[in-house]
């Protein structure tokens, strides 16, 4: 697809001068943009890629917090608990896939089984209750293929894994439906004030606002420099993860964490929503703020990690490793705050819990922006939240859905094996609001070409979906025992 | 033809054929062709994909057809070939047909275009396949840049949708398949610069290998493998690294193309519940390919990943009998012996061996060698004794499937312990 057909579905007119512009189309700019367009202002959500959710929100750990673990009295831990009650009701009305797995933090030494009652405490400290230590008989009861030498744990029965993509993508799907423009392919370069008015100089055109919410995650701090504040500097840290094949889903129905040390987090295990099995992060800051590559270090550790978690993990298929990167700060907070005078307001430092704490963070900023002298007036006329197509296992999907398929056939059309995608789901993705620029983007709205075989049977067909946009469905046998000839066959 | 009934309220259709056939491949066609005469009911094969022949349908070179049809033929020939004989012998080939799951013993659930189907079948007959393993799978670190396929994925790409890739090609691995893949480069107006294998020395057929390299000179680097990919959105080069000497080196490419590695499509295997053989990772089977479920077989590459399409295109025709007996009651003999790989074999099929049961696929035993050995001396051990001994006149070879004689099974005591099949040096 060429970028001026791109410009034409997703890319509205930027022309006009908005009350606000929201700055980075991750989940925490997502959120902003939808919570601030149910006020009656003209908003626009900017980003410099070609698709929403690119950056940061697309490689996560995809793990719904309850904020157990959050440092106690602090913006983050107040967030991340108000989120997680947030993001779960949300997810119940736009069918974005939740599984409450629950976790379970493993101690392997005596100093991380000593550190237990002070995380219990820490948990209670950040309002959350419900977590427990259990001894290691009930540790291998509850996970049942950990390796050998677990001494004890405490249990989070909250803590459960999400579809971050998904996630991301209603937040803006809302926001669009509300009215809000999105403004793709933007990169911000320069900023400049003009009588009350910001413009905003990005690589795709000039794009003039009233207000302006920073929330570019990776590139909060730069562009927050060029609003004249020097707060904050984001360290891109380097997050790798594996991920094992469905096959291996059995082995981890939990989420199994580490105790956190004076040596860092630590490596977990965690079930996916789409039934795999993750191992990671590692944690390595960078200064490259583009190189989401693995590394042959990366893995090794994880290996080697992964070998004394659970070693019949290491048995089964990888279908895929990627890098995250994570916006760490140097502060140990959240950065939000608002510059009257500027009208502007920064949502800088957002972590990897910014997944859960993404609602809150919105209703936090629009609240700040208000007292900064943001007009909010409540809108009547709010649509729906949209119905979210399920990429979650443990709800049904259409290949298994018999109606579904007898009123549409395409649905009945399996076009990725592994996943089982069907060509229905794939042209539904390419007509939906904010329809998928290439290959990475359709894979997070629909999961094709994620699994086992990696494109080895279906990534040709995918791949000439993509160029159709999923509109050419080839010719199929209607009738029982029919084929359709290859085209080798015509020749 | 079908056995189609109307949908019940769930809106699934309910089929009852005598066997179901699982992928039209060659090991599923070959059985359904020798099936569909013989038993009284219908013979169903369904496959996933939009046509049916399985595998040679995109590899579009001479080669295939050699030991099952005594002839030299392409690949998609072979498939048109395979699926015109099934259908003739009275089998339904059901495309387009996805099985999704298990709704018991013998019963699948399986998703179509025309609805859901549960097939209740007499028996089941697992013929899905093998897969090259792909890039995550092989743990390459690097960008994740466009350009890097399997070979499945590359012709599927030329040979099917007639698209494009780059023009300067690495591929990794230098056996059979990775020949078919620089075929399909060739055809695709794109150069190999480099092949490269871990091995000593390049593995394929002598013949093709020879042949191979006068028509195309390729370099091929031994003891190297990719050790990481560069270049994003795009592939620009991979770092290769000797194996020997640490030695690592850039190489400019706008393709890689991951050959060999083969691993069985087990999925629906492993949902069942039935056992695999840790050293092929596909089911377990006897000489009669029986799985360790009832009335549930498995064939072709599933079980020997991988060997050429004749050999499976054999084994289905094979089991084809071993089925018709289950059909009319026939009863598995008692007791079995194990036979177990060791080093420098990594896997041996048929694992199971038992006294009354037919000879294993043209009397052999297959294996599958992490070494290159030119005339390997194959030992049998029992029991802490050594059963049989044979030089045998031909390599075994990493990359392609070695092959020993079943009659050195002759003197193994069906009532004793496990057999290790090993290489005296």
């Amino acid at each position: 697809m060429s970028t001026t057909d791109r410009n034409r579905t997703a890319n509205g007119d930027a022309s006009a001068t908005f009350d606000v512009v929201v700055i980075g189309a991750g989940i925490v700019g997502s959120a902003i943009a939808r919570k601030l367009a149910g006020h009656e202002l003209s908003v626009a959500l900017l980003d410099a890629r070609d698709d929403v959710g690119d950056g940061t929100s697309k490689a996560n750990t995809a793990i719904l917090h309850t904020g157990f673990d959050a440092k106690p009295g602090t913006l983050e831990s107040r967030l991340v608990r108000e989120g997680y009650h947030l993001l779960s009701d949300y997810a119940e009305r736009t069918g974005i896939p939740i599984e409450r797995t629950g976790a379970l933090l493993v101690a392997w030494t005596d100093e991380e089984l000593e550190a237990l009652p002070g995380l219990k405490e820490k948990a209670e400290r950040n309002g959350y209750d419900r977590t427990e230590i259990i001894g290691p008989a009930e540790v291998y009861r509850q996970v049942p293929h950990l390796g050998e030498g677990a001494l004890g744990g405490l249990t989070v029965p909250d803590e459960s894994v999400i579809c971050t993509w998904t996630t991301n993508l209603a937040l803006a799907t809302d926001a669009v439906r509300r009215g809000v423009t999105l403004l793709l392919n933007r990169r911000v370069e320069a900023v400049e004030e003009r009588g009350g008015t910001t413009v905003l100089r990005t690589t795709g055109g000039d794009v003039t606002t009233r207000w302006v919410v920073n929330a570019a995650g990776l590139g909060s701090d730069v562009i927050d420099r060029m609003f004249g504040h020097d707060r904050f500097t984001v360290t891109p840290r380097r997050g790798e993860l594996l991920v094992y094949d469905k096959l291996a889903r059995p082995l981890a129905d939990k989420i199994i964490l580490p105790v956190p040390t004076s040596r860092g987090k630590g490596v977990l295990i965690s079930p996916t929503v789409y039934g795999n099995v993750l191992l990671g992060p590692t944690a390595e800051d960078l200064t490259d703020r583009t190189d989401t590559g693995t590394s042959e270090k990366g893995i090794a550790f994880l290996l080697e990690k992964g070998r004394k978690l659970m070693p019949e993990l290491l048995e089964e298929e990888v279908t895929a490793t990627y890098a995250g990167l994570r916006a760490a700060s140097d502060h140990s907070d959240y950065v939000i705050d608002a510059d009257a005078r500027r009208r502007y307001v920064l949502a800088g430092g957002i972590r990897s819990t910014g997944l859960t704490a993404g609602i809150a963070i919105a209703e936090y900023v629009a609240g700040l922006a208000g007292e900064a002298g943001l007009e909010l007036v409540p809108r009547e006329d709010l649509p729906e939240p949209p119905r979210m197509p399920n990429l979650g296992e443990a709800f049904p999907r259409p290949y298994q859905d018999a109606a579904r398929i007898a009123a549409d056939p395409a649905y009945g059309r399996v076009v990725c094996f592994c996943e089982r995608v069907t060509a229905g789901e794939i042209r539904d993705a390419f007509r939906s609001p904010i329809p998928p620029a290439g290959l990475e983007g359709l894979r997070r709205r629909t999961r094709a070409m994620n699994g086992r075989c990696q494109g080895f049977f279906c990534g040709a067909e995918v791949g000439r979906l993509l160029e159709s946009r999923g509109a050419c469905v080839p010719h199929e046998n209607r009738e029982h025992g029919g084929e359709r000839r290859s085209p080798e066959a015509r020749r | 033809m079908s056995t189609d009934t109307t949908p019940d309220n769930a809106g699934v259709t309910t089929l009852t054929p005598a066997v179901v056939i699982v992928g039209a491949g060659p090991s599923g066609l070959s059985a359904a062709r020798e099936l569909a005469p013989r038993v009284r009911g219908e013979v169903l094969v369904l496959d996933r994909e939009s046509a049916a022949g399985g595998i040679p349908r995109h590899s579009d070179h001479p080669g295939y057809g050699i030991r099952d049809m005594r002839r030299f033929m392409s690949g998609p020939a072979y498939a048109r070939r395979l699926v015109e004989q099934a259908r003739a012998a009275g089998a339904t080939i059901r495309t387009n047909a996805t099985v999704t799951g298990w709704a018991g013993e013998r019963t699948l659930e399986v998703t179509t275009p025309q609805g859901r189907l549960r097939v209740e079948a007499g028996a089941v007959v697992l013929a899905t396949g093998a897969r090259e393993r792909p890039r995550p799978g092989r743990l390459i670190p690097g960008d994740r840049g466009r350009g890097v396929y399997t070979t499945g994925h590359l012709q599927n790409i030329v040979h099917l949708q007639h698209g494009k890739v780059g023009r300067r090609a690495v591929i990794a691995g230098a056996e059979l398949v990775s020949w078919s893949a620089a075929l399909t480069l060739r055809e695709a107006g794109c150069a190999t610069v480099l092949m490269t294998t871990e091995y000593p020395r390049p593995d394929s057929y002598a013949l093709f290998n020879i042949g191979g390299r006068a028509f195309f000179r390729p370099r091929i680097a031994t003891r190297t493998r990719v050790s990481r990919i560069i270049g994003k959105p795009d592939l620009r080069a991979v770092e290769i690294e000797n194996l020997d000497t640490g030695a690592r080196r850039i190489v400019e490419c706008d393709t890689l193309v991951l050959t060999g590695d083969w691993i069985p499509d087990h999925e629906l295997a492993r949902a069942a519940g039935i056992t695999l053989d840790p050293g092929t990772k596909g089911p377990l089977v006897d000489s009669a390919f029986r799985t360790d479920r009832p009335g549930v077989f498995a064939v072709g590459n599933l079980l020997h990943p991988v060997d050429t399409a004749d050999i499976a295109a054999i084994d289905g025709a094979r089991a084809a009998r071993s089925v018709l007996a289950w059909l009319n009651g026939g009863s598995t003999p008692d007791g079995q012996v194990r036979l177990v790989a060791e080093a420098p074999f990594r896997w041996v099929t048929p694992e199971v061996i038992r006294r009354g049961d037919p000879a294993p696929a043209r009397r052999r035993l297959l294996l599958w060698s992490d070494r290159f050995i030119p005339f390997p001396r194959v030992v049998l051990r029992q029991d802490g004794k050594v059963v049989a001994r044979k030089r045998l006149w031909w390599p075994a070879s990493p990359g392609r499937v070695f092959r020993v004689p079943s009659i050195m099974l002759a003197s193994v005591n069906p009532r004793g312990g496990p057999v290790s099949i090993g290489v005296e040096d």
